[in-house]
């Protein structure tokens, strides 16, 4: 078992004094430890609870030149977080107990961080037959959130069979709200800019028609519906309306959608070729107003990892998706914090009690005494630049190189075990 | 002037007038017996085609040798979208080869600035259509023709009205003939079914009307256009032989443009569908004009952005 600690003169995320000690990995009375603890001086730290991201792309098993789960877990633990959720469209697709035990034995076995797998909805991620998502959830990996993800569940009878059946295990689904049809061969959002570009648009309707379709459905079925990666101001709009009518819902949005915007495609530089797409100025105002007000629960990465072989080319013929673990910290608090809009203690819980709620991730989204000593010591004073060869992803396509970052992760602690430290 | 030519907002107003003076002056030259310009010999210049184009290729093709510069045609058709050599490395082979200057034709829009923005070779970049974004040569031999069908061949398009008709939304010709009419002074009017323009259309600073029969007599230059057959299938049509109805450019239309009005296409043309076979052949038809005219302003494109080397 891990030596007791104790850390003085942190602060917390409020901003307050702060005394964290564990015992046995978890968080004790600071007036009960041993005197054998160590005592280690945090001064200029400050303490969160481990982040807790919901939206993660592993690649593993099937893609390893872009991501393993142990380069994930490096990167998720060099970012803050201690608890990532791996999307299912691997190779084979996690649609079966098999994979996500796989996948959740990686994670246990690196131990750096815990890794939930996200099971499929539907067999193969094809959207037509349901997968064994009793089975993944009986099993070791203990499966609590479904998503096709990079697939929307569209037929409304699967969705709604979906929502229905994962009542009996108390299951979320997360849904891809994209509508496959308004999007075939979509490159970029639908405006001004792909206009004059000439590339084809991805229509903000086609996302928002799918999550009010689903909150539709969910109020009459009453299960738990999350959204992912929001990215538009009339998704918000939907969401804060269904909120507002009681209807069982969850959102998140991913930091790039709340910094970046389309006017980036300019370039053709397909790192910021992403699914769903960089939306406009207004619509990032919009996101920001809705993890503000609450509308947006979480905040989650959609981490995605790819080799430089599949952006390095024409966008057209360039892989969606950029990493995101190791940025998401900064890239929110610039976003959300340093514009006026929150305090930290307010971004931390969108970043790791919510979703550690939402996963029900025990033993991870708080410091209080009992509980698991998952936490990450930052130091928000201090900017850092991020650059390729810092990034430990296997993957290198961040749409933020070169750039100052606010607000550096100093040290990440598992189960009171140091799993970071610089 | 720039060092590529990838997009009609890499020239300023003036710049282009000039290319198109240049064009002229070079026209002169290939109307004498021996067509031939001493200016870019000893350099060589790619015609990389990833995409089917014979008209284009061979246009390009003549301006470079009448400037007496080595031309190597690479057809590269499907092989980068495809399983075969990926841009970048067509790029670094090219740059080996000691290419001072690349014309790219590519069916994805942008490749023409990945080409020209990433560090893969050093020559000039002229874009030859990329995609559903731009074909600034063609919209310069238009300007061209216009200029030397209504202005006398001199200045700007100041004081004049133009029609773009068809399917702007995939049109690389209509988004560079849109820059590029604008900046010399145009009226641009985009004649089309609501399917086939970009939805925020608005902001391209131009008319739009979805019906063609309303103020045809208001046009001094009517440009169709090509449709692609396969659009039906996506719904952005009923069918063609509506299309050519409320879209094409027929007799009875054609007979209620005023007297000094020129029609234009780039080809290739679908006769019966956008253009029918009498407006092709009319006499204010500058169709065949486009074409002559697109070696002289792809010769001065190639003289301004090499020659001054």
């Amino acid at each position: 078992m891990s030596r007791n600690l104790l850390f003085k003169n942190l602060k917390s995320a409020a901003g307050k004094p702060l005394e964290l000690a564990i015992a046995n990995g978890r968080f004790t009375n600071v007036d009960g430890l041993s005197q054998t603890a160590e005592i280690i001086d945090g001064k200029g730290l400050t303490a969160i609870p481990g982040l807790v991201d919901l939206h993660t792309h592993l690649r593993e098993p099937g893609k390893e030149d872009a991501e393993t789960v142990l380069s994930g877990s490096k990167a998720a633990v060099a970012g803050g977080f201690t608890a990532i959720s791996a999307m299912p469209n691997t190779s084979p697709i996690a649609d079966t107990a098999g994979v996500v035990e796989q996948v959740f034995r990686l994670g246990k076995s690196h131990d750096l961080c815990d890794v939930f797998p996200i099971g499929a909805v539907t067999l193969g991620q094809q959207g037509k037959i349901l997968s064994e998502m009793g089975a993944m959830h009986s099993s070791e990996a203990k499966v609590r959130i479904f998503s096709d993800d990079g697939h929307c569940v569209w037929d409304s009878l699967v969705m709604r069979r979906a929502l229905e059946y994962v009542k009996a295990f108390g299951g979320v689904i997360a849904q891809h709200a994209q509508d496959p049809r308004l999007t075939q061969g979509s490159q970029m959002n639908e405006g001004e800019i792909s206009a004059a570009l000439g590339l084809k648009g991805w229509p903000a309707a086609a996302e928002e028609s799918i999550i009010a379709r689903d909150l539709l459905l969910n109020q009459h079925v009453g299960s738990r519906l999350h959204i992912c990666h929001l990215t538009t101001a009339g998704g918000v709009e939907l969401v804060r309306w269904a909120k507002k009518r009681g209807i069982q819902v969850t959102a998140e949005v991913t930091p790039h959608h709340l910094l970046l915007t389309d006017d980036l495609a300019r370039s053709y530089d397909p790192v910021y070729k992403v699914n769903p797409p960089l939306r406009t100025e207004a619509d990032v105002m919009a996101l920001r107003e809705g993890v503000v007000d609450g509308t947006i629960d979480v905040i989650a990465t959609d981490h995605a990892p790819h080799p430089a072989e599949d952006k390095d080319c024409e966008w057209a013929a360039a892989a969606f998706g950029m990493i995101g673990l190791e940025t998401a910290l900064s890239v929110s608090y610039k976003a959300l914090v340093e514009s006026g809009l929150m305090k930290l203690e307010e971004l931390v819980e969108r970043m790791s009690g919510a979703p550690a709620r939402i996963g029900r991730y025990e033993g991870h989204g708080s410091l209080s005494i009992g509980n698991e000593a998952n936490f990450t010591l930052i130091d928000t004073d201090a900017n850092w630049r991020v650059e390729t060869l810092g990034i430990r992803s296997k993957s290198k396509n961040s749409p933020y190189l070169g750039m100052e970052l606010p607000v550096t992760v100093r040290h990440t602690f598992l189960r009171g075990k140091e799993v970071f430290s610089q | 002037m720039n060092r590529h030519l990838l997009s009609i907002n890499d020239l300023s107003k003036e710049e282009a007038i000039n290319l198109l003076d240049t064009a002229a002056e070079l026209a002169r030259v290939t109307e004498t017996p021996v067509k031939k310009l001493p200016t870019l010999r000893g350099r060589t210049i790619v015609n990389l085609f990833f995409e089917d184009s014979t008209r284009t290729r061979i246009s390009f093709e003549a301006a470079a040798k009448r400037l007496s510069a080595d031309v190597i045609n690479f057809s590269a058709k499907g092989s980068s979208l495809s399983k075969g050599e990926s841009l970048k490395d067509t790029a670094l082979t090219l740059q080996a080869m000691g290419a001072d200057g690349v014309v790219i034709r590519h069916p994805a829009s942008g490749a023409a600035h990945r080409l020209a923005s990433q560090k893969w070779m050093s020559g000039s970049v002229i874009n030859a259509g990329d995609g559903t974004h731009e074909h600034p040569t063609q919209a310069l031999l238009d300007a061209f023709t216009i200029r030397e069908s209504l202005k006398d061949s001199s200045g700007d398009l100041s004081g004049l009205h133009v029609a773009i008709v068809g399917d702007v939304l995939h049109s690389r010709v209509a988004r560079s003939n849109v820059l590029l009419l604008r900046k010399l002074g145009a009226k641009v009017t985009l004649v089309a079914p609501p399917t086939l323009l970009p939805v925020s259309v608005s902001s391209w600073g131009c008319s739009v009307q979805y019906d063609f029969d309303s103020g045809l007599h208001s046009f001094d230059v009517v440009m169709m256009l090509r449709v692609q057959r396969e659009r039906m299938e996506d719904a952005f049509f009923p069918s063609e032989r509506e299309y050519a109805r409320r879209y094409g450019l027929n007799a009875a239309r054609l007979s209620q443009l005023n007297s000094s009005c020129i029609v234009m296409h780039p080809g290739p043309m679908n006769r019966g569908l956008e253009i029918s076979a009498d407006s092709a052949d009319s006499e204010k038809s500058v169709i065949v004009d486009q074409v002559k005219n697109g070696v002289a302003v792809r010769m001065a494109a190639l003289y301004l952005l090499l020659g001054g080397e």
